[in-house]
């Protein structure tokens, strides 16, 4: 009989496209090590990380609902198939959803605001509050005591 | 080459319209524009609505400088490869953005230098005169800063163990 040996430990790394995926992307250094999986809203994106599993689900945001519905299906099977020990996303819609079913299931979860967001937290980002563990803005000035806390951006 | 991007967003006339008015005057330069949904065809620069990321990499390695929406994925990407970025803000107030973050995204950064800002139309055709003028900043790093890899490992850490 092999030994049994540990899997690694999981991360799901979470972002919708263009700009959400770049601020995600320059995050990797800090994934090292664990098991990354990602999941996004362009299939070609997997050419970019040929080593990593990369899944698609239909884009949307809050103010189209059937298109949420069809995003929380989407995360909902990537988080029963990847069966993730942490969660983590820089936005936008598709992250506050994984988020939501993360948290339910008691997963740790981690929240950067997009650094676009540079006067007022996104409004996914002002409800990932609720789900995140580590909530996080980019821009001190939106820093607040409760959270979201200020360590640093992306750039 | 210069590379004109407006993204995903919708369209963004003002911008293509006003770089191709320059173009007209300026044969010299080539440019590729990205226009989106917009109603506006350029005549004075080679264009497509849509470029999948991939080629919009290509393109970003291959122009000399780079202007664009205030859209922070084009100004990280262009920032990685130290090209020169002039960005205009979309405008909420002329239904070009659902909010206004474009504008705080602008001159926040423009504020720090990393990119130059035009506020409009008028402005923007002022720096395109100037063109000759603009330098290429040294290439940011291609990471987040270190106090931010260094939380995300803390928690990471805290939550997951040793990788």
């Amino acid at each position: 009989m092999s030994p049994k040996v540990p899997r690694k430990k999981r991360i799901l790394a979470v972002a919708s496209g263009g700009g959400h995926w770049i601020q995600l992307m320059r995050l990797r250094p800090a994934l090292e090590g664990y098991d990354v999986a990602f999941c996004s809203v362009h299939p070609e994106y997997q050419a970019q990380l040929p080593n990593h599993r990369v899944y698609t689900v239909h884009d949307s945001n809050a103010s189209h609902k059937l298109g949420v519905l069809r995003t929380a299906w989407g995360i909902w099977r990537v988080l029963r198939k990847e069966k993730p020990d942490l969660v983590l996303s820089t936005g936008a819609a598709p992250g506050g959803l994984a988020l939501f079913f993360a948290k339910r299931r008691g997963l740790p979860t981690v929240w950067i605001d997009s650094i676009a967001n540079a006067e007022v937290l996104s409004l996914s980002g002002q409800k990932a509050g609720a789900y995140a563990d580590l909530w996080l803005t980019q821009w001190p000035e939106l820093a607040r005591e409760g959270g979201p806390h200020y360590e640093g951006s992306v750039l | 080459m210069i590379l004109v991007t407006v993204g995903t967003q919708g369209p963004f006339d003002r911008l293509v319209r006003t770089v191709d008015a320059w173009a007209q005057q300026h044969p010299e330069w080539s440019c590729f524009a990205q226009i989106g949904a917009g109603e506006y065809e350029p005549t004075a620069m080679e264009f497509a609505r849509t470029l999948d990321p991939n080629r919009f990499e290509e393109l970003l390695q291959e122009a000399r400088m780079v202007i664009a929406h205030a859209g922070m994925g084009t100004i990280l990407k262009a920032l990685e490869l130290g090209k020169p970025v002039l960005v205009m803000p979309r405008r909420a107030s002329l239904g070009e953005q659902r909010n206004e973050h474009q504008l705080a995204t602008a001159e926040k950064l423009g504020g720090r230098g990393l990119v130059q800002v035009a506020m409009d139309e008028a402005e923007l055709s002022e720096r395109l005169a100037q063109i000759d003028t603009w330098v290429a900043s040294k290439p940011i790093a291609e990471s987040a800063s270190p106090e931010l890899l260094g939380a995300l490992r803390a928690f990471f850490r805290q939550h997951l163990g040793e990788p």
